[in-house]
Parts: structure tokens; C-alpha cells; sequence
């Protein structure tokens, strides 16, 4: 049953991407030529609604459902692995003009060349996950 | 019935992103798309190679659902509720017909130049999908999250080190698209 909520979850998430176009490499590229003020207006909103959100169920200690403890727990500090690691990420999220959500989105919409860049993702993880030990974090 | 096929603009979208958080985190979870990825390799049966593949991975089962929900979302989206056709400002259209040749702008949802199937044929743009990815996966592991686990879940929760990753995720892009196409597209 809890696994139909995840899946409707998705599929809000799935249309929302769509629809608003952040699933479009045409977006992608507008936003970091700073074309429009699209992009920077739905991460913008949805950080304002998140942030008060997140102060009002840290101050008022609100539980999850099932008295569950929310998943707030802070990050570990470094810089390194956020800065390096960030920018890696930003540079293909340029190039390929999807970042993960929307890659599993373009999936289901039929463009099947995004296949290619989620076997590049996937071969992307894998070789993070083998040279983890070497990498500075 | 034409409004149902228009874009949703960004205050409609936003909201609806947060929305998809709060229910995540009621339900004792955090929002993350690239942790999948993860999974996914695990599943693999990467845990043979690296150690970092080796978890419990049905413990993730729960996001494996959303991935499924968000391709199922894509599906529904491009084929009941849209036109498929992305305008952006004529400007940045313009630029990238001028520049790079990519006069699809207005017209698709993503450019037939880089992402028709048969464009794979062609090395060139298989190396650049492919190259896209491998960059995204790889930077996202190491930055632990992305867009979703970083610029929303991340910031949402005052966290320096996704303002950290944010920061990079726009160094990273504004490098690529005003250093890098040139040379790579140009």
C-alpha cells in the first residue's frame, strides 16, 4: 500500500517536470544563459514554500506519519567533495541538458536517446563508487 | 480544451516541487533523485567491484517507486497534457541557430539535433550523451545529491554544504554552456 503513495509521488513529480519544462534541455540552456526567469523562479519558489515549511515542522517538532522522526539530519561538512563534485555535475548537467529527475521523466515521455545518457549516468556511479577512495572528500 | 496543453508557469511549478518534499518527508523520507542511481548499480551487482554498491538496497525500494511514478508522469504529460513545443526567449533561440546551428527552439521539446534516435548513429553525439551522463552521475555521487537532493531538500533545510553543491552545480553549468560549447558546439 505505502508503495502506491511513493508511486503516486512520482508521478506528480513526473508531470510537474514535464509540464513546467524543466525537463527541457531548451530551459536548461535559457536558465544558465540567464534568458528567462523561468528556471530560477520554480527552484526559487520551492525553496521559499520549503524553507518556512522545514522551520515550522522543526519548531513546532513535528513527527513524520507513524511518529517517525523527519529526514532532516544536517550534511556532513567538507568542502572539497560539494565544490568539486558540484561542478563535475554542473558541467554535465549543461551538457546533457537534464539532471537525474528529469532524465526517468524524458524516459517515459519516448525520447529513447536519453536512454544513452542514463547508461552514461549509471556508468558515472559506478566509477565514482570505484575511485571513492582515491578522491579527496 | 487548449489551456490543458500550456505550459505551467513557475509559481505553479514550485509549489507543486515543494509540495512533492513535504509528502516524501511526512512519509519519513528525503527527496533525491540520483541516490537511484546508486541502487541501480547496486542491483547491477557493482557491490562486487566497490564496496560503496554494498547496502541494503531494498531499503530504497521506496525511491525505485517514484522513479517508476516519474516515468509514468513523463508518459502522461507528453502524450494527454502538452504540445510537446518549449519556447524560450527569442534571444537565447536565436543565439542557438546562429551559433550552433540548433534552430529547434519552439518547436520541440527537446533538440531533434542532439536527441533524435538517429542521431545516435552519429559518434559525435553518442560521445556527447554519453559524456553528459557520465558527468552527471559521477558528479552527483560525489557531491552526494543533485538538483533534488541538494538545490531543494538541501537548501530547503539551511544546509551549508548544498549551498556548497549549488554553487558548484552553477559554476559547472556556466562553464560548460559560455566557455565549453563554443569549443565543443561551435
Amino acid at each position: 500500500m505505502k508503495y502506491i503513495t511513493y508511486l503516486a509521488v512520482g508521478v506528480l513529480f513526473g508531470i510537474v517536470m514535464y509540464k513546467s519544462e524543466a525537463a527541457s534541455w531548451f530551459r536548461i540552456y535559457e536558465m544558465f544563459q540567464f534568458g528567462s526567469f523561468h528556471m530560477y523562479g520554480i527552484i526559487g519558489s520551492a525553496l521559499v514554500l520549503g524553507v518556512i515549511g522545514i522551520q515550522v515542522i522543526k519548531r513546532k517538532n513535528i513527527k513524520a506519519f507513524d511518529k517517525q522522526e523527519m529526514q532532516l539530519k544536517p550534511k556532513k561538512k567538507s568542502v572539497p567533495r560539494y565544490l568539486i563534485g558540484g561542478i563535475i555535475f554542473g558541467l554535465g548537467w549543461a551538457l546533457a541538458g537534464v539532471c537525474p529527475g528529469p532524465m526517468c521523466v524524458l524516459a517515459g515521455a519516448g525520447f529513447y536517446s536519453i536512454l544513452v545518457v542514463i547508461g552514461g549516468a549509471l556508468l558515472g556511479t559506478f566509477v565514482y563508487g570505484l575511485l571513492r577512495g582515491k578522491l579527496p572528500h | 480544451m487548449d489551456w490543458i496543453y500550456e505550459p505551467w508557469p513557475w509559481y505553479v511549478a514550485g509549489p507543486l516541487i515543494a509540495l512533492t518534499m513535504f509528502i516524501l518527508l511526512f512519509a519519513g523520507k528525503q527527496f533525491g533523485m540520483s541516490s537511484n542511481l546508486r541502487t541501480m548499480c547496486s542491483i547491477g551487482g557493482a557491490g562486487k567491484a566497490a564496496d560503496f554498491f554494498k547496502f541494503d538496497w531494498k531499503k530504497e525500494r521506496w525511491n525505485l517507486m517514484v522513479v517508476v511514478g516519474a516515468v509514468i508522469g513523463g508518459f502522461l504529460a507528453s502524450h494527454y497534457m502538452s504540445n510537446n513545443r518549449v519556447k524560450i526567449n527569442p534571444k537565447v533561440a536565436q543565439q542557438l541557430s546562429q551559433d550552433y546551428g540548433i534552430d529547434s527552439a519552439g518547436e520541440a521539446y527537446l533538440p531533434p539535433e542532439l536527441f533524435a534516435s538517429e542521431q545516435l548513429s552519429d559518434p559525435f553525439v553518442l560521445g556527447i550523451l554519453i559524456l553528459g551522463g557520465f558527468l552527471v552521475g559521477f558528479g552527483a555521487r560525489y557531491a552526494g545529491g543533485c538538483t533534488s537532493g541538494h538545490a531543494i531538500s538541501g537548501l530547503s533545510n539551511l544546509q551549508l554544504p548544498s549551498l556548497i553543491a549549488v554553487i558548484g552545480f552553477f559554476i559547472g553549468g556556466l562553464v560548460m554552456v559560455h566557455l565549453l560549447y563554443p569549443l565543443i558546439f561551435g
